[in-house]
């Protein structure tokens, strides 16, 4: 028996200025699937499910709804189509309640008066529905994320969607918040809801898809069965060549101590502890990974041993000197440490300057860069030329604006600043979120380069398997606190899990 | 910690006003009327100013608080304003020959007409051109100045304006009565309106579309609201809102009009605004702070109780506005939108 389709694209191509994002893309989702869609960053997915939400139109091409062709020109009609969309970025107003966000658009009214209860009760009658637990009444900015991503989830069961297009949604969550959300979507299969689950994680795809599609450059290159389909397989189909999932290195072998943190305390912005007591040592060639469930204090603690946030008490030492407190240009300088931030639109580049300036702006100060006052352009587009070559940093040419770059060359462009001057302590803090398989090799092979150079190494992570491919030793945060430190060797994903979540056995 | 310190600064105002209405019902009811002191800080002449001097700055700032819940800086609020009490003041000149009532309702609703003219202006610069709000508003209050001075004919003369209109029953209540139920009709309508915007803003459809838009003007967008749509109807009616303050100077307060004669209240208005957390309640408190310290200023020259130099009492209006702004300024929190363009997503195309 031939099932119709509850949601067809046939044949989109979309075109912007120079770019083609999707060329002759076809999609089939059927009635209680899960269809994952695979592609690096770029590969035009979010292009693709735009469209699909009515934000885009597509250039050709048209989009069928249980059979009928349909024209969106907006959200409105794909929302009246019953099509629901989980952004990215999630598209809640922080300072508003949950029923104020979930009912934002399609408000229950009475006399003209919001009906906050009628909303609240249909949120709560779903959340129970779905297993979603929340409060209604909950400020949408005190919200775990994990939490926020079920309101948006929600917020499109709330306008009755049968499907649901969920854009990377396990890039934000925690191991255990993904299997909480692998759970959700289980079960809204089972209630015959049809869902689109991006991503460009492989492990999780094999774990949750029905089928499985790949974009790459804006085009359909394959379509796989989770059932037979390995991780390589995938990442071949995706990346378009053989790519080595596992990173090569050699045993470690750690020399003098570099960086010495002994009882570091500090506080959040808010002012409640975020680093009740923290003592680590890192020596010279070996990476310690820092794993824990976000907002255990891996931000505070980052931010402290870079100079950007004060420190109650405690000591840090690097290289033997005393660094509590100092500046971040002290750290820098006289540290040698470098820092690849967790946010690198708010601390590792200036989106607006070019790509010379951002692979200066931890040195420009300096000769050659510097006479004077006056800045020696030829000296940091000759610098900005090499670094560029030498880190893979692709683009058309050096005088475009950082901003303009994707992700994955954002990234090698910080990181080959950063690696630009000499060090001996590199602190990387989510060196490889949200980037491109590629980029992420390049990235890690750096790391591991820079390590056996006998530099040291705090690589903090939320992802597991990077912590796991990486690290020589891994501590593990929960509440401010190093609950414990293992060895690679020793470490089992359960264990880390389990220390993770605060359980350390005796 | 926001939430507290919020807590705490109702509980302190609140106690600051009842503390202010026990004062004033003493001073103006019992021997205590005999200090001079106490007649200044606390007589019905000087609670009268207060309320007669704030209006114009709940209405600005209410006007602000519309423009700005919506994701549009509204710094022409004094230009408008301006413009609002030169549009009441030439249709009052005009429509002099008609019976009061009719000229005085006549030219309220120009004024409210010509300030939501001018909110429409200031929305389309900042929308449909992109030009900066900060610089829109500035050309704004240029536009009302320049105009309204060029324009302005020193012989007319308005003749007659809103009187006093006192509500029976509560108009009687010692001391409250006089000040609060005894009142020209703009003054009631803009108390009005304080209790209206706040319903509207926090308990309709339109009001949390507003918000939203002008906190994540990208979230609206994805549940099909119009970004833009909502700005241009929010700006247009705070531009009226701030031509009411404008057409309350004229027509109710003072009865002619002057050049420049809004002399800085729509940046007062701003800073009440700000005071009171982009809140329609916290301007009314803020707007009748400053209201206040007008009229101390008023009352104490008036009183002659003290020797500092009038100078030094005159600013004192203008001191208490920027202590309390800088000591808020930490504390508040504007739309996140506030200022930006919002452009949808492939809306070029």
């Amino acid at each position: 028996m031939e099932q119709i389709p509850v949601l067809e694209a046939r044949n989109i191509t979309k075109r912007f200025p120079g770019v083609i994002a999707n060329q002759n893309v076809n999609l089939t989702l059927y009635r209680g699937e899960i269809l994952a869609l695979l592609g690096e960053n770029g590969a035009g997915k979010s292009t693709l499910m735009n469209i699909i939400y009515g934000l885009y139109q597509p250039t050709e091409g048209e989009i069928l709804v249980n059979g009928k062709p349909v024209q969106m020109r907006s959200p409105k009609d794909a929302i009246a189509l019953g099509i629901g969309m989980v952004h990215q970025h999630f598209q809640l107003v922080p300072v508003m309640t949950v029923v104020d966000n979930v009912m934002l658009g399609s408000e229950s009214v009475r006399c003209a008066f919001l009906n906050r209860e009628a909303a609240a009760a249909r949120i709560t009658e779903l959340s129970e529905r779905y297993n979603m637990a929340m409060d209604p009444y909950a400020l949408v900015e005190d919200l775990p994320v994990g939490v926020r991503q079920r309101v948006e989830i929600i917020k499109a069961l709330y306008r009755q969607a049968d499907i649901l297009i969920l854009d990377e949604p396990t890039a934000v969550l925690t191991p255990q918040e993904i299997e909480g959300l692998f759970a959700v979507m289980d079960l809204l299969r089972g209630q015959g809801k049809s869902i689109i689950f991006i991503t460009h994680k492989l492990k999780e795809v094999l774990r949750v898809a029905d089928r499985i599609g790949v974009l790459r450059r804006g085009q359909v290159v394959g379509e796989a069965d989770p059932k037979t389909a390995t991780q390589s397989s995938l990442a071949s189909l995706m990346v378009g060549r053989e790519v080595i999932l596992e990173v090569e290195k050699s045993d470690a072998h750690p020399g003098k101590a570099v960086l010495e943190i002994s009882d570091l305390r500090a506080t959040t912005d808010l002012g409640d502890t975020a680093l009740a007591g923290v003592s680590l040592t890192v020596h010279a060639g070996e990476i310690v990974g820092v794993a824990g469930v976000q907002g255990n204090g891996q931000t505070e603690l980052v931010e402290v041993l870079t100079g950007l946030r004060t420190a109650k008490s405690g000591t840090i030492r690097i290289g033997g000197q005393g660094m509590t407190n100092a500046s971040p240009r002290r750290i820098t300088e006289e540290g040698q440490s470098c820092h690849i931030p967790e946010d690198r639109h708010a601390f590792g580049m200036v989106d607006g300057y070019p790509i010379t300036d951002n692979l200066v702006l931890n040195t420009y100060y300096q000769s050659p860069f510097a006479r004077g006052i006056t800045v020696n352009r030829p000296a940091i587009e000759a610098n900005a030329a090499a670094l560029v070559e030498k880190f893979d940093v692709r683009t058309p040419s050096v005088h475009l604006s950082g901003g303009s770059l994707s992700g994955g060359n954002q990234q090698k462009m910080v990181v080959a600043r950063e690696f630009s001057r000499p060090i001996q302590l590199l602190i990387a803090a989510q060196p490889t979120r949200g980037i491109d398989v590629g980029s992420i090799e390049f990235i890690h092979q750096q790391i591991v380069a820079k390590r056996d150079e006998g530099v040291a190494v705090v690589l903090v992570s939320s992802e597991l398997d990077e912590i796991l491919a990486l690290s020589d030793r891994i501590a593990v945060m929960y509440k401010g606190e190093i609950i414990d430190i293992v060895d690679r060797d020793d470490a089992t994903r359960e264990g880390l899990g389990l220390l993770m979540a605060g359980v350390k056995e005796a | 910690m926001g939430s507290t310190f919020w807590k705490r600064s109702s509980l302190i105002s609140i106690g600051i006003a009842l503390f202010l209405v026990v004062m004033a019902v003493l001073v103006n009811l019992t021997s205590l009327s005999q200090y001079t002191w106490l007649r200044v800080l606390f007589g019905v002449s000087a609670l009268n100013f207060t309320l007669r001097a704030s209006i114009p700055l709940v209405l600005g700032a209410l006007s602000g608080i519309l423009c700005e819940r919506s994701g549009i800086i509204n710094i022409g609020i004094e230009g408008m304003m301006l413009a609002g009490a030169f549009a009441g003041f030439v249709a009052k000149t005009n429509t002099n020959h008609w019976p009061l009532m009719s000229s005085l309702i006549f030219s309220v609703l120009i004024a409210l007409a010509v300030g939501g003219l001018m909110g429409l202006l200031h929305a389309i610069l900042s929308i449909r051109f992109r030009m900066d709000q900060i610089i829109s508003g500035t050309v704004i209050i240029i536009l009302a100045a320049g105009t309204s001075s060029y324009l302005y004919d020193r012989d007319a003369i308005a003749q007659g304006k809103f009187s006093s209109v006192a509500i029976p029953g509560l108009s009687d209540i010692p001391v409250i009565g006089p000040v609060l139920f005894d009142n020209p009709p703009l003054t009631y309508l803009a108390l009005l309106l304080v209790v209206v915007v706040h319903v509207a803003l926090f308990y309709t459809r339109w009001g949390l579309r507003t918000r939203a838009v002008g906190e994540h003007p990208r979230a609206a967008d994805t549940v099909g609201i119009n970004v833009n749509r909502y700005r241009y109807v929010n700006t247009s009616i705070g531009g009226m809102l701030a031509g009411l303050a404008g057409g309350y100077l004229v027509l109710e307060a003072v009865g002619q009009f002057q050049e420049g004669m809004t002399a800085g209240r729509g940046f007062i208005s701003l800073a009440a605004m700000i005071f009171g957390n982009w809140n329609p309640f916290g301007a009314l408190g803020a707007a009748t702070l400053f209201g206040y310290t007008q009229a101390l200023q008023n009352e104490l020259l008036l009183a002659g109780v003290t020797n500092v130099p009038r100078q030094f009492i005159s600013m004192l209006p203008y001191i208490v506005t920027i202590v309390a702004v800088s000591g808020f300024v930490g504390r508040v929190r504007p739309p996140a939108a506030e200022g930006k363009v919002y452009e949808t997503e492939g809306g070029t195309e």
